[in-house]
């Protein structure tokens, strides 16, 4: 065995072990910034169904934030739960805006799709400039208003 | 208040099996590689037994791994692999050692570390709910204290190499110590709980630090005179300076005030200040820290000789090492023992000791992390407890190997020969691996999902 091979191998060898913590460090990376794979996992498990597709798509929303009104800034990582948006305290979104009712409107997933509802709201809830008046699908980065709030779906 | 109360937020997690099985793999065969090398280095040629002890050590693991996935399934999917690494490279080291010394016996060890396997098992699948253990609180301090004065027992205990911390029992010795310092944490963490807001709250408050008050300095005295009757009976500093770290540590993070910490350095500086000026065999290892390079300290027995040689073999080690199988470790005396670490710095290098201190970092890390996500307090005491002994170790051996801190005889976890402490810290895993796997899982489902809220305000 030559002194070169020898080295070579030495190296190669740290090399590895190196490599062994860089992958266990990309294994904790997931755990840090969340991974889409756990995301998904974690909706599979309850019930079984398995309605779902495993994966949400490159282009589906994964956020909701709001751009506009008192509540700027806030974001709600969107789950396979529905949303509700309004002034009473069990919404998943909790305005407190004189124009919102306390169940105002509702967002909820469907094929992959948001759609948002109006849930017989003084005010109304306005997607783009018209008013939603039945169900309606909602794109990434069409806002929709709701008294001063303004939301939208992000990716 | 309290690091305990946390945010019930569960952390979106999965089972990543996947993950686990790939990063096991990978575990073994790097350690298969490092067979090879140290069997090409010395040898010129593979070993023979190469195939023998990758596949014992694969098939152990894979057995683990079933084990883990049947009855801890959302169990962290690192610790596992993490812990055959660095069990592998102490199997590689000791079988490397083997070749040029009597004492050290790969075989043995890969015996012990099956051993270790079926008490990582029987933890897992005998210990369903950990928080069974907050039940036998004072249960698990009585025992281990009674392991800890088993050695002094006239007929039972053994003297070896200076410290009276074995048992014989039909020609196996026992560290009795080593499974003392797991009974000892579970009774930390279940007493703390449940005393945990006396500890914090009263007190009177001087300067910027929270005075506690005098009766409840009572526990802390208590586990420090312990302490420091290991130290002085059983001439064991390490076990001492563990037993009294792992409490001061788990009493910091169950009551967050600084001031416990302080009072326990000091009680602790000062006790061994004492022993070292009463008790020639403390005196002496402060001796060899201060000067270690002094000819007459070298040449004494118990002098600094062990240290030095260790010291040499790292330094002839450098930045890359001699390579596997190509350096002089046997030179070191306990190199297989007590010195491992430095025979791996000398043919790894220092390249290499990183990568094992950090992944013994990452083992930390995950337990830590357990910690962070358990959803009671006495398992984030527990878990928090627990992977601070194994880093607590690491640093008294590592430490005490390079001349940072007076040396103390204490294994470097799962590399070490000895079957004890192997046994005691795979079943310290075990009970990790059982706490992330209750913290990972995920929460039953709400009733009403429309009451789940998550707003997350930046």
């Amino acid at each position: 065995m030559s002194e070169l091979t020898l080295l070579l191998i030495r190296l190669a060898f740290l090399a590895v072990l190196w490599f062994f913590v860089i992958a266990a460090v990309g294994v904790i990376r997931t755990d840090l910034f969340g991974s889409r794979s756990a995301a998904a996992a974690v909706a599979r498990k309850p019930g079984k169904p398995a309605r779902q597709p495993a994966k949400p798509k490159k282009g589906e929303p994964k956020q909701l934030v709001v751009t506009g009104g008192p509540l700027q800034g806030t974001i709600i990582n969107l789950t396979e739960t529905p949303i509700t948006i309004g002034r009473a305290n069990d919404a998943t979104l909790v305005l407190s805006d004189d124009y919102a009712s306390s169940r105002h409107a509702r967002l909820f997933p469907q094929d992959g799709q948001w759609i948002v509802e109006d849930l017989g709201s003084t005010n109304g809830t306005y997607l783009d400039r018209s008013k939603v008046t039945r169900p309606t699908p909602v794109h990434l980065g069409q806002p929709i208003r709701i008294g001063k709030t303004v939301i939208e779906l992000r990716k | 208040m309290s690091a305990v109360d946390d945010v019930a937020a569960v952390p979106m997690t999965a089972k990543r099996r996947g993950a686990q099985l790939i990063m096991l793999a990978f575990a073994v065969a790097i350690v298969m590689v490092a067979y090879a090398n140290v069997g090409l280095g010395e040898g010129g040629k593979v070993p023979a037994g190469m195939l023998g002890y990758g596949l014992g050590l694969g098939g152990l693991m894979l057995a683990a791994y079933f084990v883990l996935a049947k009855f801890a399934p959302w169990a962290d999917p690192l610790i596992l692999p993490l812990v055959t690494l660095v069990n592998g490279i102490g199997l590689v080291m000791i079988y490397r050692l083997e070749l040029a010394t009597r004492l050290a016996s790969a075989n043995t060890q890969l015996f012990w570390t099956a051993l270790g396997i079926v008490m990582f098992s029987i933890t897992l699948i005998v210990l369903r709910d950990h928080r069974a253990l907050q039940r036998m609180t004072y249960t698990a301090g009585f025992v281990g204290l009674g392991l800890l004065i088993l050695p002094l027992t006239p007929f039972l205990g053994k003297q070896i190499n200076g410290a009276r911390i074995w048992i014989e029992i039909g020609g196996f010795s026992i560290q009795p110590g080593e499974f003392a310092k797991l009974a000892l944490v579970v009774f930390f963490a279940g007493y703390l709980v449940a005393k945990r807001d006396v500890l914090a709250l009263a007190g009177r408050r001087l300067l910027f630090i929270d005075l506690p008050r005098a009766r409840d300095l009572g526990p802390v005295l208590i586990t420090w005179v312990v302490s420091v009757g290991v130290l002085v009976l059983e001439k064991d500093l390490g076990t001492s300076l563990l037993l009294f770290g792992a409490f001061i540590a788990m009493l910091y993070i169950a009551t967050q005030r600084t001031s416990w910490v302080l009072i326990g350095v000091l009680l602790f500086a000062g006790g061994a200040f004492i022993a070292g000026q009463l008790f020639s065999h403390v005196g002496d290892r402060f001796e060899v820290w201060l000067n270690p390079s002094d000819p007459a300290l070298f040449y004494r027995t118990g002098g600094s000789g062990q240290l030095m040689q260790g010291l040499f073999g790292m330094g002839s080690g450098g930045i890359l090492g001699t390579g596997l199988g190509q350096g002089h470790p046997w030179l070191i005396p306990l190199s297989f023992s007590d010195f491992i670490f430095a025979a791996t710095g000398e043919e790894l290098g220092l390249t290499g000791l990183m990568a094992l201190l950090m992944v013994y970092a990452l083992i930390v890390e995950r337990g830590l992390r357990t910690a962070i996500a358990a959803r009671d307090p006495f398992s984030k005491l527990l878990a928090g407890g627990l992977s601070f002994i194994l880093a607590w170790q690491v640093f008294i051996i590592v430490g005490g190997v390079t001349n940072l801190i007076p040396l103390t005889g204490l294994v470097t976890p799962f590399m070490s020969q000895g079957g004890s402490a192997l046994l005691a810290n795979w079943i310290l895993i075990a009970l990790l691996v059982r706490m992330s796997d209750a913290a990972r899982r995920p929460p039953p489902q709400a009733i009403q999902d429309e009451g789940l809220t998550q707003v997350f305000q930046r």
